[in-house]
Formats: C-alpha cells, structure tokens, sequence
C-alpha cells in the first residue's frame, strides 16, 4: 500500500460569480470528508468572475483527484493547486483581549512589535488588528493568550502568486 | 409570450419531439404551453419512471432525454433517476417545477430545494429567477448534458417565471468560461501510445461506455483486427465490441467471463478506452493488471489515475483518438501466441451452467431469448442477478442495445427505460430482461406501457428473491436469508392483465420458447413470468474485495 502523507494544500479557483459555487466547491471536498482549514471568497477585478482560496489538509493524491473534479465543475474558470508556487500570502485576525489599566501598556508594545492596530480600546479590553502570513498571526494570538483572548475572529487566507504569472 | 411558451420553443428548438413527466401545482402553465405544442408528453405514473424512461430514451438514440416533474415531491422523485444518469454518463434535461421566487426558502407547500439536493448528482443544475435568463439557459443545459462525458442537467422553474411576460430571443451560441470539453488526443501521448503497442506481445483491449457515447465502435474493430488483439468490455460497454467476434472475450469483473479475468492479468499492454476502473471491474486494486503497462483514453481528465496507475495517460474523444492511433500504427505485434492461449482458455472455461434437473435455468430462459430475437432484441436490464445474467448470454453485436443501470445499480430502472428506448425506437422490439423483486419497483409502468401502446416485453426471472442478496448471503453470510425471501409475491400475469397488458406464466422448460415467440410477435405489451429455479447463481465470481485471479468459477459454493 502506498504511504498516506497529508500535509496543507492552498487551492485558489476562479468561479464564476453565480449563487451556488462556493456551495458546488466546498460539496466536492466535504464528500470526501476533508475539513476546509481556511475559505476566502471575494470579487476580482473582472465583476464576473470571483476568487475562492482554501486552504486543506489531505495527501497529494485526494486532493489531485479533487482539484481534477473540481476542474469538471461547469462555473469554475480555472483550479490552481499553488502548494508549491512561491507566492505571497496574507490573514487576517482581530483578537480581543483582556487589558485593564495594569496590562494595557505591556499589550500596546507588543502590538507595535507585530506592527497591529488597535483598532477600539475599552476599560477592560482592546482590539488589535494584525495582518501577515500564517505563522506570524500564530505567534502573537500566542504570546496574547497569557493576558486572556475574549475573542478570535480570522480571515481565510488569501494568496497572489510573485511576479507577472496570473494565480 | 409567457415563461412556459418561451420554454416550449426553447425545448422545440433543440429538436426535442417527446418528453417524460407528471403534471402538479406549478407546472400547470408549463403543461398548458405543452397542450398543443406539438411535442409528445408521456405521461409516466410516478416522477421515477419519467427520469428513467428519458434515460432509456437518450442511451437508445444518443439524443438528449427530456423529463418534467413539479416541485417538491415530484421533483425528489426524479433523484434516483438523475443519479443514475449521471453515473452512467447519459445526456438528460430534467424541467422541475418550483414554489414562486417570493415563495423560496420559505417552507412553502410542495417546496423542496432541488438544485441543492441534485448538486452532486447532476452534470450542472441552475434555478432560473428572472424569465429572461431562460432561454440562455436551456441552451446551456443541452450543451453541457450532451457534450464531453455527458450527463444530466437540471433546471428548476419558479411558477411566477413561467407566466412572466418576456420578448421570446434564442441565443446562438453558448458562452461558457469553465466548459471546454476536450476532443483531440495530444499528439505526443498518441505516439507514446503507439510505440507501446507496436512492442506489445499480449496486447488487450479493455472497452466500454465512452465507446458508444463516442460512437467509436467502428475504430475499436478496426484496431482490434489490424492488431490481432483480443476484446473485453464492461458491462456498460456491452455492444462496443461484437460479442461473436473470435477476438472477444466478452465481459470482464466481478461476473466476467474466467478468459477475461484472466486476460487482463497476464496483458503486457492495456488499451483502456472510455472506462473508469471501476471496482466492480477492478476487484483488488494492487492485484490488477499487475503485468500490463495501461494506456488509458478517456474524455473526461477526472478519470485518468483516479483508481490505478496508468502509463499513457490520454484525454480525448475515444472515437478521434483510436482514429489517430490507427493512422500512425506502422508496424503490428505478433499475437499469435497470446491469441492461442486465450482460444485455449475461452475453451477450456466457456460460462456454464446447471440445466440437470426440472426446475429452469434462468440462464436459459436468457439464452432462448437470444436465439428467439437472433442476438438483436433491445435489451433492459433491472438490476442483480437478471442483469448479470443478461450481460452474461445475451450476446450484443451493435452499440446502443444493451440498456442497462451500471454505475447507480438502481432496481426499478429496467422497465421504465425500456418504455424510453421503445418510443426512441418505435419499430424495435425491446425486451426488459427483469427479476421479480425489480420489476415491482417501477411495476405501476405497466399503464404507461398500455396507454401508449408500447410493446415492450418484460421476462420476469422470477426466483422468489432478491436474488443477488440472496446469493450473497448463502456464500458469506452461512445462508442466514434476512429479508431477501419475496415470498408473497403477486402473481405477475395477472397483474399485467390487470394493467390491460399480456399475462403469461412459464413454469416448465417446454413452455420458455413458445412464450417467447408469441411475445415478441403479439404486438402488446407483456409479461411473461418465468417461474425459475430459486437458488440459482450467478458465476463465476469474484469476492467483493478479492483478486479477480481468486474468481470462483463452479456453482459448487461452500
């Protein structure tokens, strides 16, 4: 029997911007029982056409099987597995944090350092807004845990590939 | 013109002459338009029937089948046909009916979100909100059902847009980003393909479905003749091939012939044509084929390297792609070896069955009525024990005769299908080859058989089970016959008299050719029902999960 690697996969598709396609997208992946790890859905450029971008974990040769019947998909333009593509990738994520008076300051440096936003500030709390790759996110929601998370919400990623190639 | 007469004369200009369907609540104004339209409307007696008898219609001519159903139940009654239509690949328009754009989402009566529920078993689907996108659409569906792997297309209709007012315009052509179904093969995998063909010494090829939707046959037995090279096909491929061709060796998997098992496990060169490797075909994947380097031609770029490993992967039209492997062949291999062990092998394991005692073979009751209708009969299938059976003795010559539920496995398909295949070829005689326990799933058929004066004939190989069901639990489950025994059964002759059609009841050996004949000469519809031996199995076989090489061949099961 082969070997059964799963690692992340990023897939960005261009659909057609009709209802039901993300519905049409996301069914061939729940079928197989994959979890979307992250899903960004937006307009591009053309107002006819939209970008899906996700984000799955499962081995190469699934996930050749449905980027190939994804391909099938009447409304879908054109799948890109871009794993292996150098591109440049970017999350969202607003976390809500515990910060009293005592805190406040502590949380504030550390912001500067990830280069967040505070985007509201109340007596007990505040609100960064921080962009960047996955990892980057990953290491401030860690280092903010230690003062309390209220609240997480983050963007799917999105991804453009490097240079004059179209994604 | 209102949105039901701008759907008719879309359907009409699509060449569509005949339909399948149910009227209710808010197809009335499609079925109004329908009234004097000029395009036939059969009436089925469940949504089911419709489905499958605008599939039997569409495998029949190649043309596109179109059925009708209202919203909610009628159109989750259409389901079990898509689905199968869509495993099998076969062209459909499926028209349902739905509650009024303001009405959607809303729990309304007869509701039922059929785009969502046949997502994922139809080729596209579109809910249509604005009249003006209708005929768009529709010419849409019938590109998209009949091009490339075809498949069904399912477009639901609110009521208001069928009685919205719009300025009736057909567009000419089908704009669509995301659909451009492949044709020619590439030109340096066809000379890969080549190459390894020419070098084969026990060269195979293994074809199917794709072949007739391509209408390749011709190709496949030019290329099979100029190379001297043997023939299997799928059950779904029955007719690619002339089954009395020496070269064939007929149906290969789980109920193939023992040569074909055989075959495609001592092949050094695999020419796979419009198949999918199904397992049923495969039995155990890492014990498939393990000798052959496998060219695999197919339209549809989803199948290749989905269940084996293939060496020449090529994406084509089957027809244009052995087209173009014939035009550059230059040299043949030498089969003659590999053509004698296979003459030796389809001698020394020819299918066989048990004929010693009273009680009727169904296999026989097959084989008469392959001698009756000379091997050229329009052939259904329900789905178990009779379709293999079918598949097994009804030898098949030519593409398009063979009408049978493959990839779905649906019961209940046969006789609605051949109700489809007898209007799509009115002057054929067209026979559903049934077991008892099918035929009661789409039975109320009958009446649409009548009222139509369809002669179709169905031959109930009635052995009193769900006879595959019972065959497997006699060889795997220590014969415990959990609610496969259809004792109670009605009493089929009498329920076809009932029904205004022919009854006849066949319980003794002497009786299956006479029946036979009068059927297919009586002009009506009929059922004969062949009261047949009750334990009777369908071999060889191999195992669910087993090596097509462990195929049990003899009757004689532990």
């Amino acid at each position: 029997m082969e070997e059964i690697i799963l690692r992340k996969h990023t897939f960005t598709i261009l659909v057609e911007n009709r209802p039901g396609v993300l519905a049409r997208v996301a069914g061939l992946f729940s079928r197989r029982g994959f979890n979307i790890d992250s899903l960004a859905v937006s307009t591009t450029q053309d107002p006819s056409l939209s970008r899906i971008t996700i984000v799955v974990e499962g081995n190469d040769r699934t996930l050749e099987q449905v980027s190939k019947q994804l391909n099938k998909l009447i409304d879908i333009v054109r799948v890109n597995d871009i794993t292996n593509v150098d591109t440049v990738d970017r999350e969202l994520v607003l976390i809500k944090v515990n910060a009293g008076a005592a805190q406040r300051q502590e949380i504030l440096s550390i912001a500067s350092v990830f280069r967040a936003q505070v985007i509201d500030v109340s007596e007990k709390s505040v609100i960064l807004e921080v962009t960047g790759p996955q990892d980057k996110l990953t290491a401030i929601v860690k280092l903010l845990k230690h003062y309390g998370i209220i609240e997480i919400v983050r963007t799917g990623k999105v991804v453009l590939i490097r240079g004059e190639k179209n994604t | 013109m209102i949105g039901s007469q701008v759907l008719v004369e879309c359907l009409k200009s699509e060449g569509v002459d005949v339909m399948f369907g149910i009227p209710g609540g808010v197809v009335l104004t499609i079925f109004d338009a329908l009234y004097d339209s000029g395009i036939r409307v059969v009436l089925t007696r469940h949504e089911q029937g419709a489905a499958h008898a605008a599939d039997g219609f569409a495998r029949v001519t190649g043309r596109v089948g179109v059925c009708l159903a209202t919203s909610g139940p009628g159109a989750t009654n259409l389901v079990t046909g898509l689905a199968n239509a869509y495993m099998d690949s076969v062209p459909i328009v499926a028209i349902t009916g739905q509650v009024n754009t303001d009405l959607l989402g809303r729990d309304s009566f007869q509701e039922a979100d059929i785009t969502g529920i046949s997502l994922p078993i139809t080729k596209h689907n579109y809910l249509v909100k604005d009249v003006e996108d209708l005929p768009r659409v529709i010419k849409e569906a019938f590109y998209i059902a009949s091009t490339g792997r075809p498949g069904p297309v399912l477009i639901d209709v609110p009521a208001d847009v069928t009685t919205t007012d719009m300025k009736l315009k057909i567009p000419e052509n089908v704009v669509l980003k995301g659909y451009h179904p492949p044709l020619q093969g590439h030109k340096k995998q066809i000379s890969k393909a080549v190459s390894l063909i020419e070098k084969a010494r026990r060269p195979l090829l293994y074809v199917g479905g794709g072949i007739i939707i391509s209408g390749a046959n011709n190709e496949v037995l030019s290329l099979a003749e100029k190379l001297r090279c043997p023939v299997t096909h799928t059950l779904m491929g029955k007719g690619a091939f002339p089954e009395t061709n020496s070269l064939s060796l007929g149906m290969l998997g789980m109920h193939g012939t023992w040569t074909a098992n055989t075959a495609i496990n001592n092949a050094d060169v695999i020419i796979a044509v419009g198949v999918r490797f199904d397992d049923r075909v495969t039995g155990r994947l890492d014990k498939f084929a393990t000798k052959a380097k496998i060219i695999h031609i197919d339209v549809d770029p989803a199948e290749i390297g989905k269940n084996v490993a293939v060496k020449v992967p090529i994406v084509g039209d089957a027809k244009s792609v052995l087209e173009a492997i014939l035009a550059e062949l230059k040299t043949t291999p030498n089969t003659s070896e590999w053509i004698a062990q296979i003459e030796k092998w389809k001698k020394d394991h020819a299918l066989r069955y048990d004929n010693g005692t009273d009680e009727i073979p169904p296999q026989l009751v097959v084989e008469k009525i392959h001698e009756i209708t000379k091997g050229d009969a329009i052939i259904t299938t329900e789905v178990g024990q009779n379709q293999m059976w079918a598949a097994q003795y009804y030898g098949c010559n030519r593409p398009r005769r063979f009408i049978s539920s493959g990839g779905l496995g649906t019961m209940g398909y046969g006789f609605p299908a051949a109700i489809g295949a007898q209007i799509g070829a009115p002057g054929e005689l067209v026979i559903d080859i049934a077991g008892d326990g099918s035929f009661m799933m789409n039975i109320q058929e009958l009446t649409t058989a009548v009222c139509n004066d369809l002669p179709v004939k169905v031959a109930v190989l009635n052995n009193g089970y769900l006879g595959m069901v019972r065959q497997w639990q006699k060889m795997f489950y220590k014969g415990r016959y959990s609610c496969s025994c259809l004792k109670g059964n009605p009493e089929f002759a009498k329920v076809a008299e009932a029904f205004g059609a022919v009854g006849m009841t066949i319980t003794r050996k002497d009786e299956i050719e006479p029946a036979i004949r009068e059927a297919v000469s009586n002009g009506r519809p009929t059922v004969m029902d062949f009261k047949v031996a009750e334990e009777a199995n369908v071999m060889p076989m191999v195992p669910k999960g087993a090596s097509l090489e462990d195929m049990i061949e003899t009757h004689e099961v532990k």
